[in-house]
């Protein structure tokens, strides 16, 4: 039976989910604004996911992300003055501002990194996860991608490899139906990514991922499994972006309509999740609001500590391409 | 070192390539607790070529561990083992299937570390195995070096004798970063000394394997014995040849090149890959731009014709740089 959250729990995935919202919602308007350089692409819609999923973990479990990363790291534990340094390309980022939006990462919160490859993760995770099992602990690891990067290769070769040597690896796939303006109907002739699990000899699950206690759920059982040894889950999470590819506009391409995205932001995971909240008396309007207004303020200091940081020095522009000292 | 590498002491003990390759393998796991292989056929069957043969038996499935053919899962495995504490050897049966995992060498692998800002460090050794002259033809065959030293983020070496590749392998090991050890399989049967216990083949540095004063002669992997057959003929028309091992193609030991050519005033460089676009031309800049002053003769290249390996013994002869081909271009360049 799924384990059900406690209220402590509920109230951690709820401001989780905030974190996420506002900190996307403000970097992409500096984005659109010129203000972070390069291309951010925006988790907003599938806060639930992340949420659902990370509430589980702890710092010694790893996670590999996709080029959607924001969320994943918040919900990992990222905080906001670090994260905002990297995007504006500060040496006070994460990654001393020599990766950006599509490779943030924290090693100690054992977030792997984003990646601009789609499908590169997977197998990185899986590598992570046999560190755990080589090392007897009871870690696991997560891989998240989306529906487009179950078409890759390394998907393929990655959930083999989890299968058979029953890695602690939990696959989560975020299906947002659509792998950057191609529908998930024009990329693959199945509907459920999980149906693929079969072919693995993994458990394949499907659930709401505009449910944040749906994934809690769910993902708890495949936790719980994977720190048992019992092997890996395949958790397909069905989901939507509510903005673009790229961006909060983006390019302004005609692949969705506006009657879906519509449609989708009515089921939107934070709304959902806090009228429940509320119906269960665990969280009234007013302090879910008060909850928005403190966040709000934390990304508020966050963008200020970015844009007051330096950038990066000339002197390290080949800092860190090899490890030194070995 | 130097000399001593390929013209082994009376009494010395000589292994064949093949055991150094094991030799080294073994003389890491022993060492790193926290060392395994992972890859094809690599355990219970010791490899398609014998060079992981008892490490199966004598460290565990859990440390030689047998994959899927699923290059892109293995390397994989090893920059995620990496970066969260291990020390993993990985192995890519055949050079040429290096396609299969390009994403996750060239933009997982290298680029990790820079992109994470230094956070991240990957002790990763690629054991790989390249070179024509088996019959195996355009996919068994080639030497893909190019590809992988203009990764910034990845050094990679070319071992050519037995004594150089276990050395290559441990300094591998050792070293903190994602480093391919690429073998020859033509060499697999070459024998020469190899000390017993671990022992490093420094990265970055070449080995002058042949002094000389007339002729620096630059080889990248098997090369190096052609090079050196080469030599002899050349010193009985007079030409004393410096023979120069890269040992390791990136880092590039360009300090012991250009120093030698600025003696000798001369320059060839050989190696197996495709001449065209291939790593000798980066040796050749190299010279060119530290040495230009210091030459009597354009910079010469010998390597493969612009063409795929091809099957055929007839053809394949052809196409593989030899000591004849090194002789006749070495004098065509000075008029000799």
């Amino acid at each position: 039976m799924a384990k059900q959250p406690n209220n402590k729990v509920l109230l951690d995935i709820h401001r989780r989910m905030v974190r996420i919202r506002v900190f996307e919602e403000e970097a992409g308007k500096l984005m659109e604004a010129g203000k972070i350089p390069g291309a951010l692409h925006l988790y907003v819609g599938q806060e639930a996911v992340a949420a659902g999923v990370m509430v589980h973990l702890t710092n010694d479990d790893q996670i590999t992300s996709t080029h959607r990363g924001h969320g994943h790291l918040i919900a990992k534990g990222g905080e906001f003055h670090r994260m905002f340094a990297e995007l504006f390309g500060r040496s006070t980022g994460y990654c001393k501002g020599k990766g950006g939006s599509m490779h943030i990462c924290n090693m100690e919160l054992g977030m792997l990194g984003a990646n601009g490859i789609v499908g590169g993760g997977p197998p990185i995770a899986i590598g992570a996860a046999f560190s755990q099992k080589f090392k007897k602990t009871k870690n696991v690891a997560v891989a998240f991608f989306g529906d487009g990067a179950s078409n890759e290769g390394s998907f393929h070769e990655a959930a083999n490899m989890a299968a058979l040597y029953k890695l602690p690896a939990i696959l989560v796939c975020e299906n947002n139906g659509y792998g950057e303006f191609t529908p998930q109907a024009n990329h693959q002739a199945i509907v459920d990514v999980a149906d693929r699990a079969a072919g693995y000899g993994m458990p394949g699950v499907v659930v709401d991922g505009m449910d944040a206690i749906a994934v809690y759920e769910a993902a708890g059982e495949a936790i719980e499994r994977a720190r048992k040894g019992a092997g890996p889950t395949l958790l397909e999470c069905k989901t939507y972006r509510f903005y673009d590819h790229v961006g909060i506009r983006g390019m302004g391409l005609t692949y969705r309509t506006d009657d879906e995205v519509k449609q989708w932001m009515q089921r939107d995971p934070i709304t959902l999740f806090e009228a429940r909240l509320a119906e269960q008396g665990v969280l009234s309007e007013k302090k879910a609001a008060a909850v928005h207004a403190e966040v709000q303020q934390q990304v508020k200091d966050g963008i200020k500590f970015a844009e007051d940081s330096p950038f990066p020095d000339a002197a390290s522009l080949l800092d860190d391409v090899y490890a030194t000292g070995s | 070192m130097g000399q001593a590498q390929v013209k082994a002491d009376a009494g010395a003990r000589k292994l064949p390539y093949v055991s150094a390759i094991t030799e080294g393998v073994r003389e890491v796991l022993l060492e790193q607790d926290n060392a395994f292989v992972a890859g094809e056929d690599v355990g219970q069957a010791g490899s398609v070529y014998g060079y992981y043969r008892g490490l199966y038996k004598e460290f565990g499935g859990d440390r030689v561990i047998d994959t899927p053919i699923s290059e892109k899962g293995i390397i994989g495995l090893g920059v995620g083992a990496a970066a969260t504490g291990l020390r993993p050897i990985v192995d890519i049966m055949f050079m040429d299937f290096l396609g299969e995992c390009m994403d996750e060498v060239a933009n997982q692998m290298a680029k990790m570390r820079f992109m994470f800002g230094g956070s991240a460090t990957l002790p990763i050794t690629v054991l790989t195995m390249s070179g024509a002259g088996a019959n195996l033809a355009a996919q068994h065959s080639q030497s893909l070096e190019a590809w992988i030293a203009h990764l910034p983020g990845l050094k990679v070496m070319m071992p050519a004798t037995p004594y150089d590749v276990k050395g290559c392998i441990i300094a591998a090991a050792r070293d903190d970063n994602p480093v391919f050890v690429v073998m020859n399989k033509m060499s697999l049967g070459l024998t020469g000394e190899v000390p017993e216990g671990a022992y490093e083949v420094p990265i970055g540095v070449a080995n002058v394997v042949r002094p000389g004063k007339d002729y620096t002669i630059v080889t990248l992997g098997r090369m190096l014995h052609e090079a050196l057959k080469a030599a002899e003929t050349l010193k009985g028309i007079g030409i004393d040849a410096e023979v120069i091992d890269a040992r390791s193609v990136q880092p590039f030991d360009t300090k012991t090149v250009v120093e030698s050519v600025k003696k000798t005033h001369r320059a060839l460089v050989v190696h197996e890959a495709v001449r065209f676009g291939g790593f000798g031309a980066e040796i050749a800049a190299q010279i060119q731009e530290h040495a230009f002053d210091y030459l009597d003769a354009p910079v010469g290249r010998v390597g493969a014709p612009f063409s795929p390996v091809p099957f055929s013994p007839a053809l394949e002869k052809l196409y593989v740089p030899n000591a004849e081909r090194i002789v006749a271009e070495a004098r065509r360049l000075i008029g000799a």
